[in-house]
Order: structure tokens, then C-alpha cells, then sequence
């Protein structure tokens, strides 16, 4: 498999399982080096992306080119790309050593090269002093990098990693998150990374892949899929927890008035929008209770919850609907706040039936 | 959403080779299991049937003879009374055990759970010589009590180690919460235990039966006249093939046939069929 | 789970009972029993078992039936059960069918095979029409009866066993195995043999032990007078016929003793060319 390549091209790759539909047409174009997430919730689409790509479910529409060869139609052990799975899928009759050689020894590499090249990997990941071990002698977290040396030590033009941290708890899924960023940095191979944590995908990827029941729903860098998501479905997985369905009373350019729940409010489409039902998300931090702006609503607060740095409060607005927002200064249940909002932060979309 | 099953793209060549071999060789064990069973069916309706695919006139007359000639109708009832009182005693001596088991940890429990497996990999013969042997000594051989004595041996365990599992899958605290609500051992028994236990039960209970109606070696070694059970007859009745036509025979094998078929058919409902050979640490799965 | 000694644990004494009074008992009264014999003192069974020709080559032919049989069943299971791994509608009807022999027995077994072997049987049949034969062939009262009757009842045994074992292999592994570059042969020597390895010779020394054990089939399906006979037949000629219950007991610890040594033979072996964990989880 070439070492350097151009770019991996996704073309209208589609998977069913009998009548469902598991992945839609999934149109991606990945340049040498780039770490790209596929983010979604469970069942949308993005594990079998990445098993497609693998060669470890065959395609039902669409091909995959690795520049201008077309590998779909190749068996994942001919296409040469490094795999990490979620459970590791270590070899637990192999110890350290030897699993992460075993790409190596596969491809006949002379003795001598295997033992310094998984020298290296192991420096890497920092486990050469457990080289010898079993794979069930070893933590959560040491088998999940011996997984990772194991798929990068055979320099593959592409790695692919299926929600490797979700099995870890939280204080070690950081750390690990870090060491993924740095290997990353170091090495510099095109990643594909699978996660359902929009914390993970905003912080290791160069661009996000949003799926959602196998459709894509945005691919953008972080701070767009973070700032400016495409529909309600991203905004609703991206964080913006409160979605309120308004009326858009007039439209100018991008600016949008907005009146419903005892509330004016100004705001931004996001997409096409004409006067009539719409939907509106903001995030809990966008809210400022108490701030000084324009354009602001007002609210009744409800409950409030000490989260250590602010408080999470909730707002109920004229017309009974809760809000979340929150607030640097504590306040008290029943109080009455003025919440500012920037009318960029607050997104307007069309209204969707079904969502 | 993980469905990495294994790889399964583009096939290579030695692949579908390998695959086909297969194929043609468990077909070709199937063909010869039901080649085996239609013979003897076809063989036991047969007026007479040498050297020709299929005999030249049918008959039931055969199952008449049977009947008569082996006494089936005895043997039957013998089979089915023995049969049934090892289904019980096995479900009461292995049920509670395996309760024990499943809800104690003691001193010597590796030592007890050996104890239960080693009926259950050590061939029927093998302990069955020196069983009938004891068996004598009592006077109980030749009897039907020591026909059920003889078969409890491997029955006991075998239920022993089905029930453990199922009695461990159910929460230990459904009965603490009998308990505290003031139920004693035996309602906590009949009231929570025995109730959410009885798919296990009767997964167990009718395993047993299909095994012990199909168990030869020890009916046989520790069996009297009166106290055969069906297999054994059979293999009576096999043995005196000289003297006796062999289509009534046939006769009397598919009768024994049709009485393990109607029971394991009744039994696969309720289990999987990989239960029926149970190893020895294996989960039933239902 | 509570450790403790209390008045549950009593309740495993019925079954404890039960295997002690008929299992533990009688094979420690058969031990004794041997060294009992009818004529002469101490070993005599022993010696005389090792010095009639008669007896001492029941061992060699009751291992020639066992051996091959055992390596013909699982040699057979291991592919095809391999083939079978991923549990489609196909693998659900193979198990049910083949639990049939199983359930059937081996007298059942033997039965049939008479009509089905025998020289008007159809294989007979099939083979002289089809002029691959022109006489028919001797496949009943003779090794090869009891052989294939082996091949029969234990093959089902075999392949359950073995399937089992390999559906509790996660199927990450060989997946992982293929994305590091091993085709569907390379997985297969260096994913599934090795974690089957254990499970593999679990299923040799219960298959054998069966197998060495064989009695019926040998009586009714081969010829028990010479070419098979088998210990177990050594055996129950003993204390049936000849009502010597101490040569009979000698006899059943030989083959006890015969089918000990060749499973602790195996699981050696096995550990000679394996270590580490059994199982494929997540460590």
C-alpha cells in the first residue's frame, strides 16, 4: 500500500442490512494527514462507515478510491490500513510483543526490523517495560495502546479508530485523548476516528463527519460544526439543549425576528428561513441571565443547580416553557432575570415535524 | 453500534474450495443419518426385502409381532415408569444441590463440584461394571430399583450442573426480599425460587428423560427379566437376530425410535439442542 | 455469593450421597475387588491380564478402534464447525439434525447400521449398481461396522463441542487479525488454533474416552470374538458369563487406567505446544 497518498475518497458509500438502511450515501474526501471524527449517536451510521473502510463489511452502493485505485473491492488484508478496535481485540495468546509485530510478521518483515520497529512503538505508547506481558496482565488503558501500537507500527497510509476510548473511565480517557493528539502530531498519518463523545471529536479532529441514522448531516472543521451547525439534529448532539419553536415574524438578509413563548427575541438563519413556524436553539452558556444586551428575554428561575464554576439554572419563560442557562452569580428560585443573548448565537432553523 | 462480525468481503478462491468441501461433507453425514434411519423404517414395513431397493410389498405385521414376541407393551411401561421416577428423584436430589452451589461458597466446594463432574466424563461403563458389581451385593441387581439406583449416577450431576447456572442468573436478593417481607425457607422456596426455576426445571426434566431413555450401559448391566428397559430390549432382541425375523427387529428399534424422537421434539421446544450434550461449564442459553 | 457453612449447604448432601454411594464407592470396592481374585492372591487378575494374549490385546484393539475414530471425529469437526461459526439459520438446522444421533444412541446406531451396511443394505447397493463394487463389501461384523457406528454417534458430539468453542471466540480478533494483514488461512493458524487449543484437546480426551468405551457396537455391529473386542467386552465377559466379578473389576481399572494415561498424554502435549489464557475476551 502506497505510504504517502493524495487523498482517500468516499463516493456515495452506502451499506444496508436487508431492508435498513445502515449508512446513506456518505460523500468524504480525506487528505493526507487529516484526523477525521465521525460523530453521531448510537446507531447512526458511523461504525459502519468505518468497518466499510476497512473492508470488513462489503459496500451495497458507492466505491472508496485511494487516490485514483479503487480499494472497496479489495479484503481488508489488502488494503494495509491500521485498526483499532473498541474492546482492542488484542490477542490474548500473544504478549505485547508480539501482537503489535503481528502486522509486521504478516508481511514477512526481516526479524531485525520487527524487533526495532515495535521497540519504537513501544517507546511510543510508553510500555516497552511491559513487553513481555500478556494482554490480560495489562490495564484498560495499556491494552488500548498497545491496540494503537499495534495498528500504527506498520506506517499504514490510513488508521482507523472505533471509539477506542469509550471502554476507559473519564479521568483516563482524557489522558489517553491526550497521547492520541500527540501521536497524531508525531506521526502524522490520516485518521479516521469513531466516537459519540462531541468532547473527543472537537478536540482530536481537523474536520467532524456528523451522522445521524446514517445519514450525513454536516462535515465541517470543529468551530463550524461547534458554532454553526447545520440542522437541528447536529444542533441538539453539539449541546444546544434548548430548542424552542417560535415564530419568525420578519426576515431580513440573515436577521430573523422572532416572537412566541412571551418573547422577542432576534436571531440568525441558518438555513433558508421565510416568515412562519421555526425553530430556534441556544445553548445554556449563551444565555446570560442578568446581562446588559438588547436583545434579551425575560424569565422566572426555577431551579438552580451549584456546578462548582457557575450555576445551571432553569428558566422558565412567560408562556411556562423551561430554558437552561448559566450563570457566573448564584441566584435564588423565584427570582425574576433579564437573559441576554447575542442575536448571533441564537439559531434559527425551520421548524422539522419530526424532530 | 458494533457489528464486526468476521471479514467477509471479495472470497478467494481456496476460500469457496474449502467452503464446498464442507458442505459436501456434512452433507454427506447427513444423507447417511437418515439413510440409517429410513432403512430401518422402511425395513420394518417390509413383507420381504432382500437385495432390491425397496421390498416388494408392505406390511404391518411386523409391530404386531414385536409386540407380542418382545412384549413391548411390558417393556414399555417398565421403561416409562423407570424413566420418570429418575426424572424425579434426579429433580429433587439435584435441584436443592445445585442451589447450594450456586448461592454458597464453602470449604471443599472445588472438591464437591468434582465430585459432580466426574459421572458425567467418565464413560458408563466404565463405573457401571463396578456398579452392577455393588448392585449384586445388595441384591438389588436385577431389580427396577436398581435399574433407577444405577441410572441416578449420571442423572444427579448432569441436572446439578444445568440448574447451577440458571439459579445463579436469578438475584439473590428477590429472595431477601421474601425474607424480609417474612417468608421462611420453604415459602421463599415455593413462592420465588421454584416459580421463576421451572423453565430451568423443565428444561432439566425432559433433558434427563431423553438421556436416560436413551442410556444402555447401565439399564443393561444392572437390569433384570422384568426390569429392561426398551433399549435394552432392543439390544436383546438384536442379539437373539438369528432366531427371530430381523424385520420385526426393525419393528421394535422403531418403535424405541419413535418413542425418543417424540420426547426429544417435546424437549427441543423448551431447550437448545446443545444442552443435550451439555459441557460441562456451558450457559444455557434459551 | 455468601461463604458460609449453614444449613443450606446441607442440601447437597442427598446428590453427594448419591455419587458417593454409587460412583466414588463402587469404583474404590471394584479396586479392591481386583486384588481379589477368584483363584490366586493379590495381583493375579492383573498378572493373568498381561499374560493371555487373548486379554492383555484387547487394549491394543480396543485403542486401534479408538484412536482413529477420535482423530476421524474431531479432524472432521474442527473444519466443518469452523465453517459453521457464524450463527445463520443454517448452523441452527445442522445442530438440531445432527443432535439426532445423539439422542438416538448407539444401539439405535448399531441396529440400523446392520440393515443399512449389511450386503442387501442400500450402500451395497449403491455401490454395485453404480459398479464401484461387484460383490458387496463387508462393513458389518467387522471393524469397519463399529468404526463407522463410532464415526455416527460421536461426530454430533464432537462438532457441538468444538462449535461451541469457537462461537466463544470474539470476532474482533480475527477481524483484527485480517486489517493487520492475514487472509482467512493466516487467521485461521494463528488467530483460532491457538485460543482453540485448549478446547481442542478437551474435546480429543472426552471423544476418546467415549469412544474407548464402546460397547454395544461392538457386539452387535462387529465381531466380538475377535477383531473387535473390546475391553469393555473383556469386561462384561468376566462377571456376565464367566461370574468373575474380580477379573471384571480388574479389567474396567485397566481401561481406566488406559484412557487416564492417554488424556493425560494429550492435555500435555497441548500444554507442550501452547500457553496462555483460553477464551478470546477482552483480557
Amino acid at each position: 500500500m502506497a505510504e504517502g497518498f493524495g487523498e482517500l475518497r468516499l463516493d456515495g458509500v452506502t451499506r444496508r442490512f436487508g431492508a435498513a438502511l445502515a449508512l446513506d450515501r456518505l460523500d468524504l474526501t480525506i487528505r493526507r494527514g487529516e484526523f477525521i471524527a465521525l460523530l453521531g449517536p448510537s446507531g447512526c451510521g458511523k461504525s459502519t462507515a468505518l468497518n466499510c473502510v476497512a473492508g470488513l463489511l462489503p459496500l451495497s452502493g458507492g466505491g472508496i478510491w485511494l487516490d485514483d485505485k479503487r480499494i472497496d473491492v479489495l479484503r481488508p488484508e489488502q488494503r494495509g490500513f491500521g485498526m483499532v478496535f473498541q474492546n482492542y481485540a488484542l490477542f490474548p495468546h500473544m504478549s505485547v510483543r508480539k501482537n503489535i509485530g503481528f502486522g509486521l510478521a504478516m508481511r514477512r518483515a526481516p526479524k531485525a526490523a520487527i524487533r526495532s520497529r515495535v521497540d519504537a512503538a513501544l517507546d511510543l505508547v510508553q510500555l516497552r517495560a511491559h513487553a513481555e506481558k500478556l494482554p490480560g496482565q495489562l490495564s484498560g488503558g495499556q491494552q488500548q495502546r498497545v491496540a494503537i501500537a499495534r495498528a500504527i507500527v506498520v506506517e499504514p497510509p490510513l488508521v482507523l479508530m472505533d471509539e477506542p476510548l469509550s471502554n476507559l473511565d473519564a479521568k483516563l480517557r482524557l489522558e489517553m485523548r491526550t497521547d492520541i493528539k500527540r501521536i497524531h502530531r508525531e506521526l502524522g498519518r490520516s485518521t479516521v476516528y469513531v466516537t459519540h463523545d462531541q468532547d473527543e471529536a472537537l478536540s482530536l479532529a481537523d474536520r467532524i463527519v456528523v451522522l445521524n441514522e446514517g445519514k450525513t448531516q454536516q462535515i465541517g472543521s470543529p468551530e463550524d460544526v461547534y458554532a454553526r451547525p447545520a440542522n437541528l439534529q447536529v444542533a441538539r448532539f453539539m449541546g444546544y439543549r434548548n430548542i424552542l419553536d417560535l415564530d419568525a415574524e420578519r426576515v431580513d438578509g440573515r436577521r430573523v425576528s422572532l416572537r412566541g413563548a412571551g418573547v422577542a427575541l432576534n436571531g440568525t438563519a441558518q438555513q433558508g428561513i421565510a416568515p412562519g413556524p421555526v425553530s430556534v436553539a441556544l445553548r445554556p452558556d449563551d444565555i446570560e441571565p442578568g446581562g446588559v444586551g438588547e436583545n434579551a428575554v425575560e424569565a422566572r428561575v426555577e431551579i438552580v443547580e451549584y456546578c462548582g464554576r457557575d450555576w445551571l439554572v432553569d428558566l422558565v419563560l412567560p408562556d411556562g416553557r423551561t430554558v437552561y442557562a448559566r450563570s457566573p452569580r448564584k441566584l435564588l428560585p423565584g427570582d425574576l432575570v433579564r437573559c441576554a443573548v447575542d442575536p448571533e448565537r441564537v439559531l434559527v432553523f425551520p421548524r422539522d415535524a419530526g424532530v | 453500534m458494533s457489528e464486526v462480525a468476521a471479514p467477509v468481503t471479495a472470497r478467494s478462491l481456496a476460500d469457496r474450495l474449502w467452503s464446498t468441501a464442507t458442505v459436501v461433507l456434512i452433507a454427506f453425514f447427513v444423507i447417511n443419518v437418515f439413510g440409517v434411519i429410513a432403512s430401518v423404517t422402511v425395513s420394518s414395513f417390509a413383507t420381504r426385502w432382500l437385495g432390491t431397493w425397496l421390498p416388494s410389498g408392505w406390511t404391518t405385521r411386523w409391530y404386531r409381532a414385536a409386540w407380542d414376541e418382545f412384549q413391548l407393551g411390558d417393556v414399555l411401561l417398565v421403561t416409562m415408569e423407570i424413566v420418570f421416577i429418575v426424572v424425579a428423584l434426579a429433580i429433587l436430589i439435584g435441584v436443592p444441590a445445585a442451589y447450594a452451589l450456586a448461592r454458597r461458597d464453602f470449604p471443599g466446594k472445588k472438591a464437591v463440584l468434582l465430585m459432580f463432574v466426574l459421572p458425567l466424563l467418565v464413560p458408563s461403563i466404565t463405573y457401571g461394571i463396578p456398579l452392577a458389581t455393588v448392585l449384586y451385593q445388595a441384591r438389588l441387581a436385577g431389580t427396577m430399583n436398581g435399574v433407577i439406583l444405577a441410572n441416578l449416577v449420571p442423572t444427579v450431576p448432569f441436572v446439578v450442573l444445568v440448574m447451577t447456572p440458571f439459579i445463579e442468573q436469578i438475584d439473590p436478593r428477590l429472595e431477601a426480599a421474601a425474607r424480609v417481607f417474612g417468608a421462611g425457607t420453604f415459602r421463599v422456596f415455593r413462592h420465588v425460587l421454584v416459580p421463576l426455576l421451572m423453565p430451568g426445571i423443565l428444561a432439566a426434566a425432559l433433558l434427563v428423560l431423553v438421556r436416560t431413555i436413551a442410556m444402555f450401559e447401565l439399564s443393561f448391566l444392572t437390569a433384570g427379566p422384568d426390569s429392561q428397559t426398551l433399549v435394552v430390549a432392543l439390544y436383546y432382541s438384536v442379539f437373539a437376530a438369528g432366531v427371530r425375523a430381523t424385520q420385526s427387529v426393525d419393528a421394535m428399534a422403531v418403535t424405541y425410535m419413535v418413542t425418543t424422537l417424540v420426547w426429544l421434539l417435546i424437549a427441543l421446544r423448551f431447550v437448545n439442542p446443545t444442552q443435550l450434550v451439555t459441557r460441562v461449564k456451558e450457559q444455557p442459553r434459551r | 455469593m455468601e461463604r458460609r457453612l449453614d444449613r443450606t449447604v446441607l442440601l447437597v448432601a442427598p446428590g453427594m450421597l448419591v455419587v458417593l454411594l454409587l460412583f466414588i464407592y463402587p469404583f474404590l470396592y471394584g479396586l479392591v475387588l481386583s486384588f481379589e481374585p477368584k483363584e490366586g492372591a493379590g495381583p493375579a487378575n492383573y498378572l493373568r491380564f498381561f499374560s493371555q494374549p487373548f486379554l492383555y490385546r484387547t487394549i491394543a484393539t480396543t485403542l486401534w478402534i479408538a484412536i482413529p475414530a477420535t482423530l476421524v471425529n474431531v479432524g472432521l469437526a474442527l473444519p466443518i464447525a469452523f465453517r459453521m461459526r457464524r450463527n445463520s439459520k443454517w448452523q441452527r438446522v445442522l445442530t438440531t439434525i445432527l443432535v439426532l444421533p445423539i439422542t438416538l444412541g448407539t444401539v439405535l446406531i448399531a441396529e440400523g447400521l446392520l440393515t443399512y451396511l449389511g450386503p442387501q443394505g442400500w450402500v451395497n447397493r449403491l455401490l454395485i449398481e453404480s459398479g464401484l463394487a461387484s460383490v458387496p463389501i463387508r462393513l458389518t461384523h467387522n471393524y469397519w461396522g463399529v468404526f463407522l457406528a463410532l464415526i455416527i454417534a460421536e461426530f454430533p458430539f464432537a462438532f457441538l463441542l468444538i462449535l461451541s468453542y469457537i462461537t466463544g471466540i470474539d470476532p474482533a480478533l480475527p477481524s483484527a487479525a485480517a486489517t493487520l494483514g492475514a487472509g482467512a488461512g493466516r487467521q485461521f493458524l494463528y488467530v483460532y488454533l491457538p485460543l482453540l487449543a485448549p478446547g481442542l484437546a478437551i474435546t480429543f480426551c472426552l471423544c476418546f474416552v467415549q469412544a474407548f468405551s464402546v460397547f454395544p457396537s461392538a457386539v452387535l455391529l462387529g465381531a466380538p470374538a475377535g477383531p473387535t473386542r473390546v475391553m469393555a467386552v473383556a469386561a462384561y465377559t468376566a462377571a456376565f458369563e464367566e461370574y468373575d466379578y474380580s477379573m471384571a473389576s480388574a479389567i474396567a481399572m485397566i481401561m481406566a487406567a488406559v484412557q487416564l494415561i492417554i488424556v493425560v498424554a494429550v492435555l500435555a502435549l497441548r500444554g507442550a505446544f501452547y500457553r496462555g489464557p483460553a477464551g478470546g475476551a477482552k483480557g
